[in-house]
């Protein structure tokens, strides 16, 4: 049936032309913004990619994850490494914090995504501080002040270097990010995700290993924070250990509550509301983290599936 | 130092740090033994005990002095008054969602828990605050250590408050009705117990014990600040875990050990202070893989 594998948005030529104009838009904007506004909006399209894959994770099988932050520390430590330690191309580093990356949510998710599933969000937070504090004290990693110089990376002998190349990129992933979730959701193990997230027992009955369907979720959430990660880290030339706090997973977390999880277009709105609203509203400063959690707590209470809900109840 | 001494000073700093973390520990563990909640806010009220517990003393030392005159008032205070924000934040964020998938619960109790830290941060500024009192170092010298009187107050204040938890819930109607509830609500609300008030019953105590638990530490640290109660919560329900969860001499047993395995665990050669708090969650996560009920856990056995 074409319209179950064509994007949600294309099914109807209104959302066809929606996409279309959207794409457009942000294609030309390079053209007209000032290098402030791209990098804004730069971090707008990584945080797309980051709460699309924690979407795979919260939204598709249900599992909260607190330490997301880590993955994406994974990553760019991996990138940092890469380049900086072992003097290679920045391009190895991608295959390669793939690699730790899946390693970690193996080690992590495995024996806890046996247990209970709210054993899982405490045992990601304690996951996520333990990668903050271990790239802290150690040396290879720089400690407390960081990796420094990380190379930009080159592509078809052009060196990647201004911020409208990282806008491009980040936009590039961003789509990708869009059309990977896409495409996991209605797959057999994106059917599987969601089936155990509603009702994990029928599922089991229905032969689906509900915990090798969370670990691979969680494990393809690791993955995209990951590969993010990694083009942080070439955009930044610099990353720190307090990049990668709690605030941050619980920042992304937000991206992907408040736009409305399980949905990709929800999930997209949520994360450039997330990178966009404190930009537009300064005044707010140190308070950003108050009005975030009170809103939160709104959304929690009164609009529980989000500002752009997927059409499946959360209850 | 010779080793001897070295020993008996960490049995000393980790059965002290222990009972902090058991007494926050036991209102992890109520709660989740009677509503299956994991509160994150927990050991965000440990955070707002210590500040209230800081107001009052601030306010009694004029009259009573900074001594344990004006501090036990000070705790009593702010148990009763943390006690009652848990049961507001029972009543107006975890109530609506009682039927609710557990994810949005847990969500919810997350944005609490950032609600009250990001409230103390923007009150104080994200300032330290001192936490003067005048208890002094004096004690008793036992063998090679010196214990002050302050940290046997504190290790016999948490043991105290320990046991009467512990009489309260085996031995009363209210106790009764709380293990009840963590077995089957509707048959309890069918049985005519109120469920909704046994709750907020449990969150009272819980949140009071936490306070109780955050005034200690300040008086015994001599300074407290809006992000105290996070290190704190993860790590008391690592103690909740390792005790067995929802199970209270559980919830004891595992603070105590806990506290004296990262008093303990710092002296390790190799494992220094700077790498504590990673050695207690590896701690955690050996501990899920290998004994997930815990100590005192039964598998599949009523809770609490």
């Amino acid at each position: 049936m074409s319209a179950t594998t064509a994007p949600a948005a294309a099914r109807s030529p209104r959302g066809t032309a929606l996409t279309a104009v959207v794409i457009l838009a942000a294609l030309g904007i390079p053209l007209v913004a000032n290098s402030y506004q791209l990098e804004v909006l730069s971090e707008a399209w990584f945080y797309v990619l980051l709460c699309l894959g924690l979407n795979i994770v919260v939204g598709y099988a249900g599992l909260l994850d607190l330490g997301y932050a880590a993955f994406f520390a994974v990553g760019a430590y991996t990138a940092g490494l890469v380049t900086l330690k072992l003097g290679l191309s920045f391009w190895l580093s991608l295959p390669l914090a793939v690699v730790a990356a899946s390693i970690a949510g193996v080690v992590i998710g495995g024996p806890t995504l046996r247990l209970r599933s709210d054993y899982l969000a405490i045992v990601t937070l304690g996951f996520g501080e333990m990668v903050r504090i271990t790239v802290r004290n150690l040396s290879v990693t720089g400690g407390a002040s960081g990796l420094v110089g990380i190379s930009r990376p080159w592509l078809f002998g052009y060196k990647l270097s201004s911020i409208e190349n990282y806008y491009y990129i980040f936009l590039a992933l961003a789509v990708l990010a869009v059309v990977a979730s896409h495409r996991l959701e209605r797959s057999r193990i994106g059917r599987a995700w969601k089936y155990v997230r509603s009702d994990e027992d029928a599922a089991r009955a229905m032969g689906i290993n509900h915990a090798a369907i969370k670990l691979s979720a969680y494990v393809m959430g690791a993955i995209f924070a990951a590969i993010g990660g990694c083009f942080y880290a070439a955009k930044m030339t610099a990353i720190a250990p307090e990049t990668f706090t709690f605030n941050q997973s619980l920042l992304i977390l937000l991206g992907v509550v408040l736009g409305g999880r399980g949905k990709i277009p929800g999930v997209i709105l949520g994360a450039i509301v997330v990178v966009v609203a404190p930009e537009l509203f300064r005044d707010i400063g140190s308070m950003r983290m108050l009005v975030f959690a009170l809103s939160l707590l709104l959304i929690m209470l009164l609009r529980p599936a989000g500002i752009w809900p997927e059409r499946w109840r959360w209850g | 130092m010779p080793l001897q001494e070295i020993l008996l000073q960490q049995l000393a700093n980790g059965l002290i740090l222990g009972s902090f973390y058991a007494l926050v520990a036991l209102g992890y563990s109520m709660v989740y033994g009677v509503i299956k909640l994991l509160n994150f806010a927990h050991g965000d009220l440990y955070m707002v005990g210590a500040f209230a517990g800081f107001g009052c003393l601030s306010l009694f030392s004029g009259w009573l002095g900074a001594g344990w005159a004006g501090i036990v008032p000070s705790i009593l205070l702010s148990m009763v008054a943390v006690g009652m924000l848990g049961v507001v934040i029972d009543r107006v964020a975890y109530r609506p969602l009682r039927e609710a998938p557990k994810l949005s619960v847990l969500i919810t109790a997350l944005a609490v828990s950032m609600l009250l830290e990001n409230t103390v941060l923007a009150f104080t500024g994200g300032q330290f605050t001192a936490f003067s009192t005048d208890l002094g170092f004096t004690g008793i010298d036992l063998g090679l250590v010196h214990v002050t009187y302050t940290q046997m107050v504190l290790v016999g204040t948490s043991i105290v408050l320990m046991v009467v938890l512990e009489l309260f819930v085996s031995r009363t109607r209210y106790g009764r009705a709380m293990r009840a509830i963590a077995i089957d609500q509707d048959a309890c609300r069918l049985m005519g117990i109120d469920v909704n008030r046994t709750i907020a019953l449990t969150f009272f105590i819980g949140s009071a014990l936490a306070a109780a638990s955050g005034v200690l530490a300040g008086v015994y640290y001599g300074s407290i600040n809006f992000f105290m109660g996070f290190l704190i919560g993860l790590k008391a329900f690592t103690a909740a875990v390792i005790g067995g969860i929802g199970n209270i001499p559980g919830a004891m047993l595992g603070g105590l050990l806990l506290g004296l395995l990262e008093a303990f665990g710092t002296q390790i050669p190799g494992i220094g202070g700077q790498w504590k708090d990673v050695f207690v969650f590896a701690f955690l996560i050996l501990f899920l893989v290998f004994r997930p009920t815990g100590i005192l856990g039964k598998p599949e056995v009523e809770r609490m």
